[in-house]
This record gives structure tokens, C-alpha cells and sequence, in this order.
């Protein structure tokens, strides 16, 4: 009768503080243009730990290499699992990565609109559907326990993230914010490992990203699942990030503690715009 | 006075002397062993909204936990006569912690889970309480707030029912709900018997429960109910409006308040009907329609948002819905009115009737999760007559209950078939009613309480030879039915010599959707009735989107010209309704929305006009002079403690001379508009 959840949305059996995401010496290019040069980043299980930098700066390029959908030139990137085994992100392909539990979020929508919240989430649990296309088609018997299973561990995602009065309304008929808890939320039925965040506060008010802030902090504090997390709002990452790691025209400029870093002076020039000093800096 | 005042009997179907319903001579915990002992596994007595399916409690699980949470309570001290504070939104565990210490022989204390700090501070310091089970983090934060205070000098153990974000708090008063039940279920186990024979020894006229009163004027006092209280008010109750076994109840208002306590303590364990507990405050109105209950009971804070809800929808709705629920309402109006006083309609009206409630009447009612409804009340508050005409429109039957927590909620109520919207009804049985010299309505039952705890000087005051003295200013009228004026230190009377009640205008003004709280004032040496109203943000922020009418803050749309004529509408409307001396003539929008955390209201939101009427007296006195607009300060104080005071400006706007009356004794009519 305990009201404690009984699922653990932590994918990492990781311990708190080990090392878990490792990118060195990372390089893409499109073209002639550099989109991410030389960047390295160590991310250790159970922080919140965020990617700050202007516009086209590369920080999107680094998650979407993290994630399988760019295949970098050069580097490597090294997931850590609590087996004492390693993974190369760099090689594996975006599904083989989800299988290790780094689940992702998009910097637009990307929910199915037309299908309800629960349908939504419970996509997120596919990874760890055991039973094929036919078995699952005839639904009775082991198919229909495991669903059951699966959707115990979504209800709880739902009650996580208070998403309750909008359980089986379609996605599309959300309020934005809504919208972008319910992303959260199908990243979290992942028991996702490590989670990256693009820009989830993004077009929201004030209001909406205190909320989403307050989620954010609750998926770190409680669940203690490792957070990236791209955000333009400086506000938001100073207060909520334990570090937090710069990048301007694809390198690494600056990273830390957020205390540090926000009084760093190449940080500080990229972000008040002495446009010909950062601009002679790369040339 | 008692000698003086008369006798009325206020009960006019019964005899004089109205007979008592038998009463159980048992307690709560007695009573819930009984239903254990004949419904077992086979019927639900709790139900509980959680991830997305209820999910239930038998009659035998109910009394399974009461059992092991007490002898839990007890292995860690819990004592005869000891109270046990309940903080916490309703659920399972609130019950099951109040039967458990009933059980012992203690008493309940629920708070209201909004409440701050220094509320809760209030309550557990004047009771003494050593016990509190509170739900969640949030209630937890401010038990341990006020500890690292040292304010909570008597509290020695918490106990909370929803772990979720407390593994890391380490204060070691704290325990959880479960670990106690496992701890009692030892203690059950190896002296067997103990907790019937704990069970055996209550007393009906020991108390169950320690219940807040509202308090309109000053801190809140805490009634003595006992268990006979609150079973004889449940057996009256029932005994004119029967509850079933099979009838299902929704369990959403605060367990604090008596009118929750009533229905789902004292009627629920004596009819054996099941209580289902919302998953969250978000998803009531889906969870009320999935349960369909068959009685309910709200305050008309309830009542006056569905019907909002309604008007709204209606709004936004096409020409032709619009048209067919307008005609549906119509007819549902005629029909209802026919009927109320057990008339019968016309077959002309029926037929038309039934074609009404196929296209308009039955479609709004399952929108609202009323489609089952037999009875539902409301109490607390006087509610206004045209929110009332609406329900019985739409075939919702409607009825005024009238009580005080004293009397452990209700001791008049409408009769089916009897039921008149400006009245409160009759007594229930066993309750006598007299109008003493000075008006005051004066209440004698065995639902009367046992007195306050800890404050005999109060005691004193409301209780006189077992008469309970309400306060409440009232008369009855020719059809033997109670009509109550106001709180009667509240009527006013208008420089025309009318006696008015604040209240009444109130109701007339909320009546519109946008108009969320609105205070009155006048009487004494002012000249006319002014009214400060507070908008509905929701409401007049849709109409404001529709309009085309940009606006930032709550404060902003408030003070919009526009939104001022749309409420000027209203009142003018409202005023048709008044009589001459009662109608509004000046007005003001607040730039606020009024808060029971500013203590402007209470919990159980009604107004506190004395200290309204202290905190905003620059704006009344500019709502009495010839001014045009009032500039208040505004001070802002955040979280860390800094403190921003700005100006706000606030329009007052005068009602257009020309609807009203001419100025009596010279006195000057404000006239034109701001």
C-alpha cells in the first residue's frame, strides 16, 4: 500500500559521480563549414550538465552525434554503462543507441499529434518490448502482461510529471508547454541512462519554464538521471546546472561550475556580442 | 433573553416537539467493525483514483488498516483522550488515520492542506498536538519549517503517506504511514484482542472530532463534536433523504471541513456506501463523471463554477446550439417552477419537457457528471437564487442545507418537492428552531456540540441550556420555511430604513461567469451601496482574447475601460433585481483577486469584511467621495524577502443616475461615468 513508485526511471547502474559520457576530440564538417572542431566533454552520471553557446555555435551538431543521426570525421565518443562495459557512439546507429538508454528530446515537437499522450509515452517504452509483431497482434497471454507492465511504469511517468488531466487527449490538441512535458515524458519511459535535452524550454513564458526548470530538477534530484541539456536562457542554466560547458563557432571556450564559467572573459566577449574579438580569436 | 425569546416551530410538517430519529449507540470505529464484519471482501469501501484506474479497498481492508495504524499509533504512545492531526488532500490514508485514532479513543483534527504556516502553527499549538500525519512533501516542508523555528513545541511525530521526494529529509520525528502499519501489525499480532477491546471501550458521547470553524472574524476555533454528534445529524439526515448502500460518493472537498466529515464519515458508516477519492484536483470534474454519484454536497463556490463552466461553453458554442440550450432552458425553467412546491405541470409543459431534455438538458447535466444525481446540496454560504433556478432547470434537485459546524453542519434543509430558492427549508428531525427578540436564529438538537476546546469563554457565548446561538440574523416566513438574512452582524440597513443583507447583493453580482468575488458595502452613515468586485481572470481573459483586447497582468485587464463597461453591464442587470435602497452605485474593480493566504478569505473561502474593510479602506472612502479613481500601494514582498512597492491607480466607476432613484435628504448623487 506504500505510495513510493516501484519503478526506477534511472536507466544507469552507474555510481553517482562515475564518469559516464566521454567526447574527445570530436570534429565535424559540412562543407567548409566547421561545425564542431576539436570539441571535448566529460559528463559525469547524475549531473545536470549544460551546453551553452550563440546561435550556430555547434550545439545541436553535439547532441545529434551523441545520439547516432550525425556521424562525426573525427573523435570519439564513449558511453560508460554500469556493466564496466564501454560503447563507441560514434560507430553505432541511432537505434543500437537507444538501447543503451540515452534518450533524447528535439528542439521542435517531435510527438505523433494525432495519437493521445498515453499512446505517446508509451512509445517511449519500446525499446524494451520483448515480443514480436504477430504474438503482439494476438495481444492475449504474455503480450498482454507485458503491456500491462509497460503502461504501470508510463502511469508512473505521468503522475512524475502531473500530466494526469490530459492522459488520453491527443498531443496535437496540447497547450506548447504541455506539449514539451509530454516529450520529457517519453524520453523518461526510456528509464533512459542519460537524457539530452535540446533547448526544452524554448518559446515557452515565463511560468511554462519555471515549471519545465522545476521537472528538470525533479527527473536529477529524484530519479537521479544524468541530464544534457542545450538552453539558451542563462537564467535557467545558472541556477539548475552543476556544469556547464561553452561553445562558440564549434569549439570548446570555457567550462565548469556555472559561477565559473559566467565570469569567464572569453564567455563573457562571445555572449556581449564583441563580435571582432571572437572573430580574430578563430581566424 | 433565552425567556424571551419565542418559540417557532420551524419544523411545520411535524409536531411541535419533532421527533428524534433512532440514533446507533455506537462510535465511528463501532460502527465501521460492523460493516467489516457484514460486507468483508464483497463490497468496495474506498476507491482511490491512481494511475488512471481506481483502485479499491474492501470493507474488510478499510477496517484491516484502521486496525494496524492504531496499534501502530499506540506502540509510539498515542494515548486515550490524545487528538491526532490530519494535514493532507483527501485520500485512504486521511480516513483510515482518523478511525484509527477514533478508535483509541482519541480525537481527529483535520487542517486544510492550503493552509501556510502559520495556520497550521495556530491550530497545533492551541490543541497541543503531539501526532500529525501529513501527505506529502509539501505538508512535510511546513511541519519541518515551523520545527527548525521551534514552534512546534508539542509535536513529537509525523507521520506522512506519500514518500515521493522525502528519502533524503533525515528529521527524526519523521515516519512513514506504511512503517507505523507494519509496526502495528506486529503489535496486533502478538497481543491479539487488544484493539477490540480499545474498540469496546468508546462512548458515544466521547469526542470524535475537533473541527475548525470558519472563522469569518478572527482566528479559527476548534469544535468538540462527539460521536453521537455527528451519527444523530447522519440518521436525521438520512431519515428524510435515505442514502443506499449501492449509492457512490466523490470525496473531493477537504476532509477538514464538517459538510465533507458528515457525508463521509458520519452518513457513509452508517449507510455502508463507498467513498472514491479524485486522482487530483486537475481531473475532479473527469473523475466526477466517471463515478456518477448520487448525492453530493458543495459549498456554492461548486456550484457557481460549473455554472460558469456552462455559460462559457455556451458562448463559445454555435448559433444553433446556442438557440436549442437556450429554448431547453426556458422550458426546464417553467417545468421546474411548476414543480417545486409539489405542483404538478401541465401535459402540455411535460411533453415539451421531454423533448427539452433530450436536446438540451440531459446533454449539459452529463457534461457535468450529473446524470445520476438524486440529491445534491449546498451549505457552507448562501447561494444565490438564479445559480439555484439553473440547477433545478437542467433537472438537478438542488437543496439548501443550513447548519454551523456546531451543530455539525446542518439542522435545517429543503424537502423534496419543497423547495423554495430564497428560503433554507425546515428542520431536520429532532431539531427545534426559534427566532429570538433580537432576530438571531437559535438551534437546539443532539447534533449540538460539545463546546470549544480550550476556549470556555466562547463556549459560553454560543451556548445557552443546550441552545446553540448562531449568529445569524433570520425569519420565518409564511410557509413555515427558515429564511436566513445574513451573519447579523452583517445586515445593514440602507438610509431608506430597508434592512439588506451584503451577502444578497454579492450573489446577485456573482451571478455573472466574469465576476469571481464581489464585497459590498453601505448602511450606517453611508449614503448608498458601493461594491468592490473582483473579475474572473479566466472568464474576462477569454472574452478580453475574443474582443481583441491585448492585456498583460491580472491587474492590467482589470482596470481596461472595457472590461469595466462589460461588468457596469452586469450590475445594472443586477440592480433590476435589488430593491431601491439595496442597489449598487458605485463600483470598483480590485486589482487583485481576494486570497484566504492574505487572510482576506477564509479557508472555506468566505469573505472577511472586517478586515477587508480595514486593509482597503482608502479604497471604500474614495468609493463614498467624488473622485473619479483611487491610487493605492501596492507592496510586493518575494520569496527572498525584498520588498517593491508601486502605485496602482483603480477606476471607480458610477452606475448611470438615470436607472435610479432620485437622491434622498440632498445628499449628492455621484453621477456621469469615470
Amino acid at each position: 500500500m506504500s505510495r513510493a513508485y516501484r519503478h526506477n526511471l534511472n536507466g544507469s547502474t552507474l555510481e553517482r559521480g562515475a564518469p559516464q559520457l566521454d567526447a574527445r576530440n570530436v570534429e565535424i564538417a559540412f562543407g567548409g563549414v566547421r561545425a564542431l572542431d576539436d570539441v571535448s566533454l566529460q559528463v559525469q552520471q547524475g549531473e545536470i550538465h549544460a551546453i551553452i553557446g550563440p546561435n550556430g555555435a555547434g550545439k545541436t551538431s553535439l547532441l545529434n552525434c551523441t545520439s547516432g543521426l550525425y556521424r562525426p570525421q573525427r573523435g570519439s565518443i564513449v558511453l560508460h554503462t554500469g556493466d564496466g562495459k564501454q560503447h563507441e557512439l560514434t560507430k553505432a546507429r541511432p537505434a543500437r543507441i537507444a538501447r543503451w538508454r540515452v534518450a533524447r528530446s528535439f528542439q521542435n515537437i517531435e510527438l505523433f499529434k494525432h495519437m493521445t499522450v498515453l499512446e505517446n509515452l508509451l512509445l517511449g517504452r519500446h525499446v524494451h518490448m520483448r515480443h514480436g509483431v504477430l504474438r503482439s497482434l494476438a495481444w492475449f497471454g504474455p503480450a498482454r502482461s507485458q503491456e500491462m507492465k509497460h503502461r504501470e511504469l508510463v502511469e508512473e511517468v505521468v503522475d512524475f510529471l502531473e500530466i494526469e488531466p490530459v492522459r488520453t487527449k491527443p498531443v496535437g490538441t496540447l497547450a506548447y508547454g504541455l506539449q514539451k512535458r509530454v516529450e520529457l515524458g517519453r524520453a523518461l519511459c526510456m528509464q533512459p541512462a542519460i537524457l539530452l535535452l535540446d533547448e526544452p524550454m524554448a518559446g515557452m513564458n515565463a511560468e511554462e519554464k519555471e515549471d519545465m526548470a522545476r521537472y528538470i530538477l525533479d527527473v536529477n534530484e529524484l530519479a537521479g538521471v544524468t541530464v544534457v541539456l542545450i538552453e539558451h536562457d542563462m537564467g535557467v542554466v545558472m541556477d539548475i546546472s552543476h556544469r556547464v560547458t561553452v561553445l562558440d563557432f564549434g569549439k570548446v571556450i570555457a567550462h565548469g561550475p556555472p559561477a565559473e564559467v559566467s565570469r569567464h572573459p572569453d564567455v563573457i566577449r562571445a555572449y556581449l556580442g564583441e563580435a571582432h574579438a571572437v572573430v580574430e580569436a578563430d581566424a | 433573553m433565552t425567556d424571551a425569546a419565542v418559540a417557532v416551530a420551524v419544523a411545520a410538517a411535524q409536531a411541535p416537539t419533532a421527533p428524534e430519529v433512532p440514533t446507533p449507540e455506537a462510535t465511528l470505529p463501532q460502527l465501521l467493525r460492523e460493516l467489516a464484519a457484514r460486507h468483508g471482501d464483497r463490497r468496495h469501501a474506498l476507491r482511490e483514483k491512481r494511475y488512471g484506474i481506481w483502485q479499491p479497498h474492501t470493507w474488510a481492508d478499510y477496517q484491516g488498516r484502521v486496525r494496524s495504524f492504531a496499534c501502530g499509533l499506540a506502540a509510539m504512545g498515542f494515548e486515550r483522550g490524545e487528538t491526532l492531526a490530519i494535514l493532507g488532500d483527501n485520500r485512504p490514508e486521511w480516513v483510515i488515520a482518523e478511525l484509527a485514532a477514533q478508535s483509541l479513543g482519541g480525537r481527529s483534527l483535520g487542517l486544510y492542506p492550503e493552509g501556510i504556516v502559520e495556520e497550521v502553527e495556530h491550530v497545533l499549538a492551541h490543541a497541543q498536538v503531539q501526532f500529525v500525519v501529513a501527505e506529502d512533501q509539501e505538508q512535510v516542508d511546513k511541519l519541518v519549517e515551523l520545527e527548525h523555528a521551534g514552534r512546534l513545541p508539542t509535536v513529537e511525530h509525523v507521520v506522512f503517506y506519500d514518500p515521493r521526494g522525502l528519502e533524503r529529509y533525515e528529521h527524526p520525528f519523521l515516519i512513514g504511514f506504511t512503517e507505523v502499519e507494519a509496526r502495528g501489525r506486529g503489535e496486533d499480532g502478538e497481543h491479539p484482542g487488544w484493539w477490540e477491546e480499545q474498540v469496546d471501550r468508546g462512548r458515544p458521547d466521547d469526542v470524535a472530532i475537533l473541527c475548525t470553524t470558519s472563522g469569518t472574524t478572527g482566528k479559527p476555533k476548534l469544535a468538540m463534536l462527539s460521536h453521537r454528534n455527528l451519527l444523530s445529524m447522519g440518521a436525521s439526515l438520512m431519515s428524510i433523504d435515505p442514502i443506499e448502500t449501492d449509492d457512490e460518493f466523490l470525496s473531493f472537498l477537504p476532509l477538514a471541513w464538517i459538510g465533507e466529515q458528515m457525508i463521509a464519515m458520519a452518513c457513509a458508516l452508517q449507510a455502508g456506501f463507498a467513498l472514491n477519492f479524485p486522482e487530483s484536483a486537475a481531473t475532479q470534474q473527469a473523475d466526477l463523471r466517471e463515478i456518477g454519484p448520487r448525492v453530493m454536497f458543495s459549498p456554492p463556490r461548486i456550484w457557481e463554477s460549473l455554472l460558469s463552466q456552462v455559460q462559457v461553453r455556451v458562448g463559445d458554442a454555435g448559433w444553433a446550439k446556442r438557440r436549442a440550450f437556450e429554448w431547453g432552458i426556458g422550458v426546464g425553467r417553467r417545468y421546474a417552477t411548476a414543480r417545486l412546491r409539489g405542483g404538478k405541470p401541465s401535459a402540455g409543459l411535460s411533453a415539451l419537457h421531454l423533448l427539452a431534455e433530450f436536446v438540451a438538458l440531459r446533454p449539459v447535466r452529463e457534461q457535468l457528471g450529473l446524470t445520476r444525481i438524486r440529491r445534491a446540496y449546498t451549505g457552507g454560504a448562501p447561494l444565490g437564487p438564479d445559480v439555484f433556478e439553473f440547477f433545478h432547470a437542467i433537472g438537478v434537485n438542488l437543496k439548501q442545507i443550513y447548519g454551523q459546524t456546531e451543530i455539525c453542519g446542518i439542522a435545517v434543509i429543503h424537502r423534496d418537492g419543497d423547495v423554495k430558492f430564497n428560503t433554507v427549508g425546515t428542520g431536520i428531525p429532532g431539531t427545534e428552531a426559534r427566532i429570538a427578540d433580537d432576530g438571531e436564529i437559535q438551534l437546539r438538537s443532539p447534533a449540538v456540540f460539545q463546546g470549544y476546546d480550550r476556549n470556555d469563554e466562547a463556549t459560553v457565548e454560543a451556548l445557552h441550556d443546550g441552545w446553540l446561538h448562531t449568529g445569524d440574523a433570520g425569519y420565518v416566513d409564511e410557509d413555515g420555511h427558515l429564511v436566513v438574512i445574513d451573519r447579523a452582524k452583517d445586515v445593514l440597513e440602507a438610509p431608506d430604513g430597508t434592512r439588506f443583507s451584503p451577502a444578497f447583493v454579492e450573489n446577485k453580482l456573482k451571478f455573472s461567469p466574469n465576476v469571481m468575488e464581489a464585497v459590498s458595502f453601505g448602511g450606517g452613515d453611508r449614503p448608498y451601496v458601493a461594491a468592490m468586485i473582483c473579475i474572473d481572470a479566466d472568464n474576462v481573459g477569454t472574452w478580453a482574447e475574443r474582443e481583441h483586447l491585448g492585456y498583460t497582468t491580472y491587474t492590467d485587464l482589470a482596470q481596461k475601460p472595457e472590461v469595466y463597461d462589460l461588468i457596469a453591464e452586469y450590475v445594472s442587470r443586477a440592480n433590476e433585481d435589488l430593491p431601491d435602497g439595496a442597489r449598487v452605485r458605485r463600483f470598483v474593480l480590485l486589482h487583485k483577486q481576494l486570497d484566504a493566504d492574505d487572510e482576506e478569505m477564509t479557508r472555506t473561502r468566505k469573505v472577511r469584511r472586517g478586515l477587508i474593510g480595514r486593509r482597503y479602506d482608502d479604497i471604500i472612502e474614495a468609493l463614498y467621495a467624488d473622485v473619479d479613481d483611487v491610487t493605492i500601494r501596492n507592496v510586493v514582498t518575494y520569496q527572498d524577502g525584498t520588498r517593491v512597492e508601486r502605485p496602482i491607480t483603480l477606476r471607480i466607476r458610477s452606475m448611470d443616475g438615470s436607472e435610479t432613484a432620485e437622491p434622498r435628504d440632498g445628499k449628492p448623487q455621484p453621477g456621469g461615468s469615470a
